[in-house]
């Protein structure tokens, strides 16, 4: 390893060739701004477009202003990283950018949380040296992602999100100059493109370029409105990020405190959609388990892989990106359907409601549960089982508007019936999780037996596309999982190509699985603010006495009082789904 | 950037294939491809790109990302007699602005655009090495020089009965 040594800021670091002098400074706990650079380590994801040119240093002998994003550290290198030459081009370099800006800061979705906003303030711009002609685009609102591409000041993170962690390629920069701006192919609208609605262009966005859908407003209406019963279900993932918001540390539980929020804004229920998880595991287990069997007897008619269908970004990836494998995944809704049609269902006949006055909002710590809730598929009547999704951050703003102070509120529990739940459910926002929980039922059911240990290690972990083996008894069964797209659509290559062998594949779209959702708290990259909040979804499956969902209570009065069993003709109906070739549906469209 | 909508015959796609296979469907040739696929088509419409961006296993939004950067590549089919009108700087500093207005105004098409029996394109370019003769307009691979508001009436009339 050869070692180079500079000065910056008159401090000698020596570092290994090849570092940029961005890194070097970082090392002396120089941070040197920055609006496009952006990187997530573990993700293997560095982007550095050089673009933005905020990063600009003065390196002595060298005529202009070097990137330092982009500039390679050399042998006695001197570097200023604050100069009066530096912090007049940072500051002039910024106002252009402004320069074709909205003015609309007191009013924008991203105020208080704008990296271009936080930017004017950390370099003193204090007038608009800079006016002139303004950019005009025509804002495009999908079910969940909202672009106005006024905002963009061409960073192009959202890019290399899009195309190289997600391989979903909707999102690229086109056109030259002033003109040059972000968007889907012939700007056509997200909603006539491939897009996914992972949201994380949305996560990474440094301005309100790109937002989510925000439904606050409706579900306020709801909670306002005497004739509806407001019922509430919450994600796993969202109780292990929402403390972020409230100045927690990363990894922090809040189920008790999100709970009694929720309660204070006046939810008529506040349930869990862990409740809905356990039941998912009945029927997706049951189903993988039906699979697995008759595969193992011989059926040649059964496929394999069974894959996993609770994320909604990854049902549109492989709607959009392999429909000729649509019979492969499993055919159970997620969590967050399972439980709108069981809450207008069941949930309301024994409450003696009218599934029409009855209001069922989610809390998801993710992007495409907006649009997952307004599938057709998903509505009886034009009744939608699930009429609002609300993100991890929009619940925290939501918290902050009605004067609740969070740090202060106590623990509560959640309503019965829908509020019960087992540990093999929470695990469901980490990547791992989902498959995990399906084994700890599956292997009971299959073997008679009780499993020897709750926790699976095998399954767990970070990387992007991992296997293990799990023994039924005599029974190899293998498993793969992947999280975020571009790993999804490795394994599922390997899959196609009869180059994978196995029985079961888990597959989430956002990195770490829901706990990284676009919806989720921003976590600029820092992969230990993910793992973080996996550890502390495992520490409350630990916590809890029951971990395996058929040991789950209420559920099992489900399925005696109202389903049947799992598979049964009315599971069939509320608990599962079909998916479309949407690719073919795209080139109608055209 | 609009578009004009077309489906492409099989012959078409069949070529467009042949293009992208003879720089071996390399991400690197992108450029060259389209070069070819435009000098085929004479422009490059969306069908088209879709066609490069599948067989090259190139996101389409980044194809278009590409045709929509460099300013030679264009989605409007060019007239059977595209017309170029110098605008660099000895054509213009002799009223080049001035011959461009009337060919718009004759021609009722902004820059860039084609009249709707695809007989003429009007477009400007930077230059063809003739500021002697300026202002200098080209229709085709003929240049008219020296050329004057008066006199594009004239230029237009020499197609009247051209197809």
């Amino acid at each position: 390893m050869e070692l180079v040594k500079l000065k910056i800021d008159n401090r000698t670091v020596e570092v290994e060739k090849g570092t940029t002098i961005y890194h070097a400074a970082q090392k002396l706990n120089i941070e040197i701004p920055t609006l496009c650079y952006m990187n997530l380590k573990d993700l293997n994801i560095e982007h550095k477009p050089g673009g933005c040119r905020i990063c600009v240093v003065e390196v002595e002998g060298r005529r202009n202003l070097a990137p330092s994003c982009a500039t390679e550290c050399m042998e006695g290198m001197e570097v200023k990283t604050h100069s009066l030459r530096v912090l007049n081009a940072r500051r002039t370099v910024l106002e252009l950018i402004i320069s074709d800006h909205p003015f609309d800061c007191l009013v924008c979705a991203k105020s208080g949380h704008c990296d271009l906003q936080d930017m004017a303030v950390k370099l003193g711009v204090r007038d608009l040296p800079f006016q002139g002609e303004k950019s005009t685009y025509k804002p495009d609102f999908s079910p969940a992602i909202i672009r106005d591409v006024d905002k963009c000041i061409m960073c192009r993170r959202c890019e290399t999100m899009c195309n190289d962690f997600q391989t979903v390629g909707v999102l690229s920069g086109i056109h030259r100059g002033f003109e040059a701006v972000v968007a889907p192919a012939f700007e056509r609208d997200l909603d006539h493109s491939e897009c996914t609605y992972c949201g994380q262009c949305v996560a990474v966005c440094p301005t309100a370029a790109l937002t989510e859908v925000d439904h606050t407003k409706n579900v306020i209406a709801a909670l306002s409105d005497p004739r509806k019963t407001v019922v509430v279900q919450t994600a796993p993932a969202v109780r292990a990020a929402l403390g972020e918001e409230f100045g927690m540390e990363p990894g922090t539980l809040v189920t008790g405190k999100m709970v009694s929020a929720l309660r204070q804004l006046g939810f008529d229920f506040v349930f869990d959609t862990d409740f809905a998880a356990d039941l998912t595991i009945m029927e997706e287990g049951t189903e993988m388990l039906d699979r697995i069997s008759r595969h193992l007897n011989g059926d040649k008619d059964v496929k394999l892989p069974i894959l996993t269908s609770c994320c909604p970004g990854w049902v549109n990836f492989f709607e959009y990106y392999y429909p000729d494998m649509l019979d492969i995944p499993s055919t159970a809704r997620s969590p967050q359907q399972m439980f709108g049609a069981i809450a207008k269902t069941y949930f309301a006949e024994k409450q003696k409601i009218d599934r029409k006055d009855m209001v069922v909002v989610s809390i998801m710590p993710c992007v495409a549960k907006k649009y997952e809730c307004t599938r057709e598929e998903f509505a009886e009547d034009n009744n939608p089982d699930v009429d609002f999704s609300i993100s991890t951050r929009e619940l925290a703003k939501f918290i902050k508007q009605a004067n609740i102070d969070f740090d202060s509120l106590p623990d509560e529990d959640f309503d019965k019936p829908m509020g019960e739940s087992t540990g093999a459910a929470v695990i469901f926002g980490t990547t791992g999780g989902v498959i995990e929980a399906a084994t700890r039922t599956a292997y009971e059911l299959h073997t008679g037996k009780a499993l020897p240990k709750v926790d699976f290690d095998a399954l767990r972990g970070f990387e992007g596309i991992r296997s293990a083996s799990v023994d039924f008894n005599g029974t190899e069964i293998k498993i793969g999982i992947a999280h975020g797209l571009g790993n999804a659509r490795k394994l599922l290559d390997d899959v196609k190509a009869g180059k994978a062998d196995f029985h079961a594949i888990e597959i989430m779209a956002c990195p770490g699985g829901c706990i990284g959702g676009g919806g989720q708290p921003l976590h600029h990259g820092d992969s230990s603010v993910l793992k973080a909040r996996a550890k502390a979804i495992y520490e409350e499956d630990k916590g809890k006495t029951l971990r395996k969902s058929h040991e789950n209570p209420d559920i099992i009065k489900l399925y005696e009082e109202y389903l049947g069993k799992p598979g049964s003709e009315k599971a069939h109906k509320l608990l599962h789904t079909h998916y479309f070739d949407k690719k073919a549906k795209q080139v109608l469209l055209d | 950037m609009t578009s004009i909508k077309l489906k492409l015959k099989d012959s078409e796609v069949q070529k467009l294939k042949e293009i992208c296979k003879s720089f071996n469907n390399e991400h690197g040739e992108l450029i060259n491809v389209l070069h070819g696929a435009q000098e085929y088509f004479g422009y490059l419409p969306a069908e088209v790109q879709e066609v490069v961006a599948e067989e090259m296993n190139i996101p389409v939004a980044k194809v278009y990302g590409v045709v929509t950067f460099y300013s030679f590549f264009t989605m409007l089919p060019r007239g059977r007699f595209p017309i170029s009108i110098c605008t660099g700087t000895a054509c213009y500093v002799r009223g080049a602005d001035k011959v461009l207005d009337e060919f718009k105004r004759i021609l009722k098409v902004p820059v860039g655009e084609t009249t709707s029996d695809g007989k003429f394109s009007i477009t400007c370019l930077r230059c063809v090495g003739a500021c002697g003769l300026a202002p200098v307009v080209m229709v085709g691979d003929k240049t008219y020089g020296r050329v004057t508001t008066d006199g594009v009436k004239d230029i237009l009339k020499e197609y009247e009965n051209e197809d």
